[in-house]
């Protein structure tokens, strides 16, 4: 082989070498501008004060997103009570039971779910839930985020099921268990920690939503009268408080965002966590 | 049933298989096959990949009826009673099955001994009847002192001796064991022999085995099996010394197979 070809070859090797490296780098390094962003103008605003007080009055400087916080966990709670239970019967159906076309049906029926813009999702729980009360309300915006989680939780839960290994099924069937008390006794149980992780993830993926929020729970200056009434959270807060003109909110938004942010980062750590330890056993 | 010979008398059998059909979708797998299966012997089924011996093994506790599209045709009578008409449940905790892979639950291996008592209902003291399952598995000397630890952390021997004493714990009457050692190293497969020899006393088995040593050291009867039908089926001493059928003195000479 000519010299030359040796040369280009090697060339070629270490052109593309750089490339995919740079672009992982790049990758990664967006992630850590933004964190460094956000605690670089964020960082000052972010004080007990933040965690504890209500917003302060337009024109006073200080005060806090405790309303938002609480108000963004409500709404949470309210996405996993209402969509969890849903994607997960719907995961097992599909992995354990479904036949063929049906299955086929859900599953595209599925993805497609899991496409639909946010906003779109947002116009939908304003015409199911807040048109006929004629007010935003905290469970209205609970359905919004509930109808995100399903399609995740779904395909998750389908996905770690998958991966249990028949011989499982049938030792477990050979011992006398019908196909259901099989799911819930070996495949679940083998799958839980997997299925957990998926259900963290869809909820760390919606906590930062804010178009379905913004006119489902709408927001709130105060603390939210109940589950009827309209609600604060941290990226309608974020959003309200970038747009306004005044530097103190500006602060204030960016703090929020490294909140909101140190909660993802969380739940993904927790999910690692639960991931890891399940694999151990 | 001229066409089998039946090397035991009526009252000292098992399971009586009689003109067993079975189909996987249109392509039939099992043709015709009746079969006397003695009760607290160990019956060996021989014959080269894809004959159907697995797939017959698994009429027997009807864990074909797990897959879809498939059809039975024929009887199947556990001490004289047709399976197809009993319990599902029933039957599996009466007639006990042991795969080919080392299958353990992901729980410890006090739950795994444990896990045919639980879902059966059962309610008396668990601790006893773990303890003697593992001990008819030959497996309680080296598991006493770690119960709770996760069953994946035994070796495969080890852990298919597990999955026999889950098998035993719900007391079957039949354990079915599709080629338990072909994942196991000679000194393992000793130990499981060992074993099933043991348990004669207490429960019929019947063994699917590619091992023609195997069939020959540890079974009483043997049947072999070749495109989805019984070939010859007798004592293992004597279809191994003078078989009858030219078919079966080929694969056990192993000019075929």
């Amino acid at each position: 082989m000519s010299n030359a070809r040796i040369i280009w070859r090697k060339t070629v090797n270490y052109v593309m070498l750089t490339l995919t490296g740079v672009a992982a780098f790049g990758v990664v390094s967006v992630l850590f501008l933004i964190l460094g962003y956000l605690i670089w103008n964020g960082g000052t605003s972010l004080n007990l004060n933040f965690f504890t007080q209500l917003p302060k009055p337009v024109g006073e400087t200080g005060g806090g997103m405790a309303n938002a916080i609480v108000g963004s966990l409500k709404l949470l709670f309210l996405a996993a009570m209402m969509g969890l239970p849903f994607g997960l019967l719907a995961g097992v159906y599909l992995a354990e039971f479904g036949g063929k076309t049906f299955s086929f049906v859900v599953r595209y029926t599925t993805d497609l779910l899991n496409g639909v813009p946010s906003i779109v999702i947002g116009i939908f729980a304003y015409s199911l839930v807040v048109l006929p009360v004629k007010h935003f309300s905290t469970l209205a915006g609970g359905v919004a985020l509930a109808i995100m989680v399903i399609p995740i939780t779904v395909r998750s839960t389908e996905e770690f099921l998958r991966a249990v290994p028949g011989s499982m099924r049938e030792a477990a069937m050979a011992l006398g268990a019908s196909q259901w008390k099989t799911i819930v006794t070996v495949v679940l149980p083998a799958a839980s920690g997997g299925i957990l992780t998926g259900m963290l993830l869809a909820l760390a993926r919606v906590a930062g939503e804010t178009a379905p929020l913004l006119f489902t729970a709408f927001s709130n200056r105060y603390w939210s009268q109940g589950w009827g009434q309209p609600i604060a959270s941290l990226p309608v807060m974020i959003y309200t408080y970038a747009i306004a003109p005044y530097d103190d909110w500006h602060r204030q938004a960016w703090a929020a965002g490294l909140v909101l942010l140190g909660l993802v980062l969380v739940s993904n750590l927790g999910a690692r966590f639960i991931l890891a330890r399940t694999k151990a056993i | 049933m001229e066409k089998t010979t039946s090397p035991t008398t009526e009252q000292s059998l098992r399971l009586k298989i009689s003109n067993l059909n079975f189909f996987y979708g249109p392509k039939q797998a099992v043709f015709g096959l009746s079969l006397d299966i003695p009760i607290n012997r160990i019956t060996a089924l021989i014959g080269p990949s894809g004959c159907g011996k697995s797939t017959f093994l698994r009429t027997l506790n009807r864990m074909n009826e797990t897959i879809r599209n498939t059809r039975v045709e024929g009887a199947v009578l556990l001490d004289g009673q047709d399976i197809h008409g009993m319990d599902v449940v029933g039957l599996r905790r009466r007639v006990g099955m042991v795969f080919q892979r080392p299958n353990p639950f992901p729980k410890s291996i006090y739950e795994n001994v444990a896990y045919g008592l639980r879902i059966n209902g059962y309610k008396g003291r668990l601790d006893d009847l773990v303890e003697k399952s593992l001990r008819r598995a030959a497996l309680w000397e080296e598991v006493k002192d770690y119960l709770k630890k996760s069953a994946f952390a035994l070796s495969g021997g080890q852990q298919q001796r597990l999955c026999i004493a889950r098998a035993l714990a719900v007391d079957p009457e039949v354990l079915l064991l599709d080629e338990p050692c072909s994942a196991l190293d000679p000194v393992t497969t000793a130990k499981i022999e060992e074993l099933m020899f043991q348990l004669k006393d207490s429960c019929t088995m019947a063994i699917v085995t590619h091992n023609m040593q195997q069939a020959a050291r540890a079974s009483d009867y043997t049947a072999f099996m070749l495109d989805g039908k019984l070939i010859e089926h007798s004592e293992t001493s004597k279809l191994f010394t003078t078989p009858k059928d030219p078919r079966t003195e080929a694969y056990i000479t192993g000019r075929f197979g």
